[in-house]
């Protein structure tokens, strides 16, 4: 099953790396990562998707995370209430006749066609993982040349 | 004051009470050797880098304190790190400075140059890479600060050479404080509760001490909760030494090459105290029929040992000696374990630790011989494989921090360097390494590092002429197809003699004794070469995968 977590670490060089290779070490799976400064610039978040066949294993985890030293603090959203996105940048093939047809279906969504060449759009969504996995659904219909996602990131309420 | 990076090293190193350095030298720390080069602080340079980081390692697990090694960039400190990843397995404080290359060359595959914090990260409990001469005064006070705080564990600090020339500001920092780093000390009152209560009511409770409990000098209140609650206790490899072998209550070491009384009682055992210790898979067997019928109460510094291998009932966070305080206050009334304690003196008559003591020199034999002269006051060592079994099964230690062995890495070659250290921190203590003939060979220029500084270490090697434990699996489960595990060695007593120790050959068994007898007296380094029955096996033993009350071996 798949968990999110943040991470709060120092802004250092070599966190990420420590950070990923205790996730490596240690035979867990990221689904994805996504890291940037905060407020305080001396902190870094970092939002992780964990892949944890039980309970234990994501225990281990997190415990194993706080174990470094460079870890501020470790947050578990899975029976949290929170705030989580994903941006997702899509190149579908369309023509000029089809594009008010996929720009009805991009109304029901958070998305916006960024770029429109020849028989190319690209596709700016942001939403929830569930959201994300409806809109290319329907975008499959036009052809999905490229795909490139940011990685979830998640915020506590 | 201003200083070189090199002299704040010196200056820190010395107010961090550092008496002992194990270092060598090399193009990337000539700045910090030229200023060694003035300082009062005792220096001891081996004959490898490896040595250097086990004989630190020697002289923390002895003493208690912060063991420090140096090393050169890249091939110096690639060979520090078997000593280090060691210490990091058996959570052991080190300090380990490597010099870098300078900074401006990083990362340009420079002359030996290493991504030597790359290669450390995970074999270290932090590291660092100083950039900044203003930034060394800080590391160095937290590097020491983090290996010998909550569970202890080596850190290594890269100091790239320009920054050991370049100079600043000393400015000391009285109190260190790391925002991110705070161990837990006290266990919650709640859990201490609930331990309590379980106790009260457990018929047949055993305590399992692990090497946390010799880290956190908690012998005393470990004993005293035995008595107290008049439960049977086993040990782990690492704890042994927490707990007086020859006590009434003491059922020696468990797991693999446990007694078989250990592990019967523990998988008997409705209760479970583990103190300091991490349910390793040498200790617990198949995990699946661990211990079945007991609740288990855990208690270590570490929150990820905790319910990582078996599932606790009553996890408790802290250090063991503040714990087990606790614990002793908060328990009013004594569970009754006559009965239990006679079952466990029933399994103790039915399944004794033995061995077939005939007219050949049996590795056993030797040991009981060494405990009887020393009576349990000597400081052993130990490489890995039989000879460390061995010593861990026939010594009957007395007390923490006199059986140093490397458990979780199982690292050959550790035994004789750590000796070093450990005598280096006692002198007046007799410091035996025990041997075999393999493992010896792994750091045995060390002849030449002890000789030289008269580190009078006595090194016992139980020569079979194999690499003794593989062998024994090879006989046991691979039908006995001895694939490179015979093995030879120099002349033991020639090539001592050649580095100035003295060397002593023993073929007959009634020669072990007076051989042992004039090891002890000698004021030299010692090797004494025992030619053992060489077939001997390490029983009891529980084959990897099952139970730990499958045991094969060790009845008469």
């Amino acid at each position: 099953m798949r968990h999110t977590i943040s991470v709060l670490v120092e802004n250092k060089f070599g966190v990420l790396a420590r950070i990923a290779g205790l996730f490596s070490a240690r035979g867990y799976n990221i689904a994805s990562l996504a890291v940037s400064e905060t407020l305080d610039p001396s902190i870094s978040y970092m939002t992780i998707v964990v892949e944890a066949k039980d309970e234990s294993v994501l225990e281990q985890i997190k415990k194993q995370l706080n174990k470094l030293i460079d870890v501020v603090s470790v947050t578990d959203f899975t029976k949290k209430e929170h705030v989580d996105r994903e941006l997702v940048l899509v190149k579908v093939s369309c023509i000029m006749k089809n594009k008010s047809k996929l720009q009805k279906i991009l109304n029901k969504y958070v998305g916006k066609i960024v770029q429109f060449k020849k028989d190319t759009a690209i596709i700016e969504a942001v939403g929830d993982q569930a959201q994300i996995r409806d809109l290319l659904q329907e975008l499959n219909k036009f052809g999905v040349k490229e795909l490139i996602r940011t990685g979830r990131i998640a915020l506590a309420c | 004051m201003k200083m070189t990076g090199a002299q704040i090293i010196i200056e820190c190193l010395k107010r961090e009470g550092v008496e002992v350095i194990f270092g060598y030298p090399g193009g990337q720390v000539l700045p910090l050797f030229d200023k060694i080069y003035d300082s009062d602080i005792k220096f001891i340079l081996p004959r490898h880098e490896q040595a250097a980081a086990h004989a630190a390692d020697g002289y923390a697990r002895a003493t208690g304190k912060v063991g420090v090694c140096i090393a050169t960039s890249g091939p110096g400190a690639t060979n520090l790190t078997t000593g280090i990843a060691t210490a990091y397995m058996d959570s052991i404080p080190l300090v380990a400075i490597t010099g870098q290359v300078k900074t401006f060359l990083i990362g340009n595959d420079a002359f030996q140059e290493a991504d030597v914090t790359g290669i450390t990260r995970p074999i270290t409990k932090h590291n660092y890479l100083v950039k900044d001469v203003k930034e060394l005064t800080r590391i160095i006070r937290e590097a020491f600060y983090i290996a010998s705080t909550g569970r202890p564990g080596p850190v290594l600090i890269d100091i790239p050479s320009d920054v050991q020339q370049a100079e600043t500001e000393f400015i000391w920092i009285d109190q260190v404080k790391i925002r991110t780093y705070n161990p837990t000390y006290f266990g919650h009152p709640g859990q201490i509760k609930k331990a309590a209560k379980l106790i009260s009511q457990a018929k047949r409770p055993i305590i399992y001490a692990g090497g946390g409990v010799i880290i956190s000098g908690a012998n005393h209140e470990l004993k005293e909760l035995a008595e107290k609650i008049q439960a049977p206790l086993t040990w782990t490899l690492m704890g042994i030494g927490s707990f007086p072998a020859t006590h009434k209550l003491a059922l020696g070491m468990l797991g693999m090459h446990g007694t078989a009384y250990a592990n019967h009682s523990i998988m008997e055992a409705d209760l479970i105290i583990a103190i300091g210790a991490r349910f390793d898979d040498r200790v617990t067997g198949r995990l699946d029929a661990f211990a079945p019928h007991a609740k288990i109460i855990h208690i270590d510094i570490d929150p990820s040992s905790i319910s990582k291998n078996v599932s606790v009932d009553v996890p408790i966070v802290g250090d063991c000696k503040n714990i087990l305080g606790q614990l002793l206050e908060e328990i009013k009334k004594s569970p009754n374990t006559s009965d239990w304690l006679k079952t466990v003196e029933s399994f103790k008559k039915k399944y004794p630790l033995v061995y077939k003591n005939d007219d050949k020199i049996k590795p056993q034999y030797v040991i009981e011989e060494l405990y009887d002269l020393t009576k349990g006051e000597a400081i052993i060592t130990t490489e890995v494989g039989q000879n460390q079994m061995w010593a861990a099964q026939w010594y009957k230690y007395a007390h923490p921090r006199t059986f140093i062995s490397s458990g979780g890495l199982g690292t050959m070659g550790f035994g004789f360097p750590a000796a070093m250290g450990a005598k280096v921190a006692y002198p007046e203590k007799q410091v035996f390494d025990i041997a075999g003939d393999g493992s010896i060979q792994m750091n045995i220029q060390e002849l030449a590092t002890c000789v030289c500084n008269k580190i009078n270490v006595k090194v016992l090697i139980l020569n079979n002429g194999y690499l003794g434990m593989v062998r024994q699996w090879q006989e046991l489960f691979y039908k006995k197809r001895y694939s490179h595990t015979c093995i030879t060695g120099p002349d033991f007593v020639k090539l001592a003699a050649s580095y100035g120790a003295l060397g002593i050959l023993v073929t007959e068994k009634d020669q072990v004794r007076p051989a042992l007898k004039k090891a002890i007296e000698t004021d030299n380094v010692v090797f004494v070469d025992f030619r053992v029955e060489p077939e001997e096996n390490v029983f009891p033993m529980v084959p990897a995968g099952k139970a730990i009350n499958e045991i094969i071996g060790g009845l008469a």
